[in-house]
């Protein structure tokens, strides 16, 4: 182990603020991605599925 | 013309479009997309005259001097063949040292020193941890009897040899 | 493998089960190595000798590189899929690619300037690498603008394809632009030409970290390509059972 604490891991021997600005960017997207992924497909998935039950009634009609 | 044929048109027109930029970034490219010229470069009388230009190479070990007023100091960039005089005021990058690879944006003075304006450090590709460095450092005094080895392993390339 | 069972995999209908299964392996995966790539990179990797802590930028500014240059080969791979051969899948996994690629674009323009600010002096330097994975970046933005304005898929596939496929000479311009011409960015630590320039404890670091992006990028496209599937295919049967069963 490298680190004496833990604000020793956080200040990076000075760099703290380009490594966390780089790991953070980083995982925040990699997070962001995924998220909006799964949003679009349930936006997709529910209009769909309303758009399948719309027809079906038509024929029914 | 049919709506199928000017599609065609259309597409190829792009394409050749496309193609003639692709061209033209890949020839200035070639051109001028050297971020740096070296002292041999200068020297050669490659580099633009009376404007303002890079130049890229090693500090010279033991030319780095500081003036009084501590932000302006005096340094020689050399490729090992040739070698130039720099000023500079400012503040020096971190990883800025003799010995290793600098870029200095600025203008050539008539009377061969260069006056810059931007100094930044380049590194090589080498990491590893300092211990490591420390012994490859002191079998390479020791093999070669040279204390002013300035790379750290010989796969190490200078950063004069780009081009 | 024959040609005919090629074909039957690249049919969305069988794409589509089939991707939704790898799609936890993948993000497993993923989770396995990023943590073994942190901690490597964070706990048991030593200091460097020029750049003290600020070098374990790399474990991330490496990886996301080489994933925005490699998505861009996929990506034209099916993209020149699709004008060969005119398969339905393939306009849809170059679309699934493309904002993964831009992204992984974007965190190794990121991370590299945060990293060339303090070791370099500089965010920002017009040099050769740099302003080719700029470059690369806009390429994938033109690529999901032109596809995004034509609104028949099939012609929006085919201009993207076009595009993608101009644009893959960028590509081994950005990767030996440190060998070609004089640049600030240092040459390759790792290459298939010679030894690497690192301790071997940091190289493995990055390449866990690197691995951990491939299996990110495998699971996201795999994710957007489905979604893609379900709206370019939602007049099929198939796709319109399956909704069915869902909202029972």
């Amino acid at each position: 182990m490298y680190w004496n604490s833990f604000s020793d891991f956080l200040a990076m021997g000075g760099y703290g603020f380009y490594v966390w600005g780089s790991f953070g960017v980083t995982a925040l997207v990699m997070v962001l991605e995924p998220l909006l992924i799964t949003r679009r497909r349930r936006a997709t998935e529910s209009r769909l599925t309303r758009q399948i039950r719309a027809e079906a009634r038509q024929e029914h009609a | 013309m049919k709506a199928r044929h000017k599609r065609m048109a259309l597409i190829l027109g792009g394409l050749a479009a496309l193609g003639l930029i692709a061209a033209f970034v890949l020839n200035a490219l070639n051109d001028n997309l050297a971020f740096f010229y070296s002292p041999s470069d200068v020297q050669a009388g490659k580099a633009p005259q009376n404007k303002v230009f890079r130049i890229g190479g090693l500090v010279q070990n033991g030319s780095l001097s500081r003036q009084a007023d501590g932000v302006t100091v005096s340094f020689v960039v050399t490729d090992t063949a040739h070698h130039i005089d720099v000023h500079y005021k400012g503040i020096l990058p971190d990883l800025f040292q003799e010995g290793k690879g600098v870029v200095a944006q600025g203008k050539l003075g008539a009377d061969g020193i260069f006056t810059a304006s931007e100094v930044l450090a380049k590194h090589d590709e080498n990491y590893m941890p300092p211990e490591a460095a420390k012994a490859l450092e002191q079998a390479h005094q020791a093999g070669s009897g040279n204390p002013d080895a300035k790379t750290v392993t010989p796969a190490s390339p200078s950063p004069a040899t780009g081009k | 493998m024959s040609m005919i069972n090629w074909f039957k995999f690249s049919a969305p209908s069988t794409f589509y089960p089939l991707a939704g299964r790898l799609i936890p392996v993948f993000w497993a995966l993923f989770a396995i190595l990023a943590l073994a790539g942190l901690w490597v990179g964070f706990f048991v990797a030593p200091t460097d000798f020029q750049q003290g802590e600020g070098y374990r930028i790399i474990f991330i500014h490496v990886g996301a590189s080489w994933m925005s240059m490699f998505t861009y080969l996929v990506m034209a791979f099916w993209a020149g899929m699709g004008l060969a051969f005119n398969t339905r899948l393939s306009g849809m996994m170059a679309s699934a690619l493309a904002p993964t690629g831009a992204l992984f674009a974007f965190i190794s323009l990121w991370t590299g300037a945060l990293w060339g600010k303090p070791m370099w002096g500089a965010w920002w330097v017009w040099d050769a690498r740099l302003t080719s994975e700029l470059i690369l970046l806009f390429l994938y933005i033109g690529f999901i603008a032109l596809t995004h304005a034509i609104d028949d898929t099939r012609r929006a596939d085919k201009a993207g394809a076009i595009l993608a496929l101009v644009g893959v000479v960028n590509v081994p311009i950005i990767y030996f632009s440190v060998k070609w011409w004089n640049t600030l960015h240092q040459g390759a630590s790792v290459s298939l030409t010679k030894a690497p320039a690192m301790a071997s404890i940091m190289l493995w670091g990055m390449l866990l970290c690197a691995l951990a992006m491939w299996m990110y990028s495998l699971a996201v496209a795999l994710m957007r390509v489905r979604v893609i599937i379900l709206e370019r295919e939602r007049h099929t049967d198939w796709v319109k059972e399956l909704l069915a069963k869902r909202s029972q």
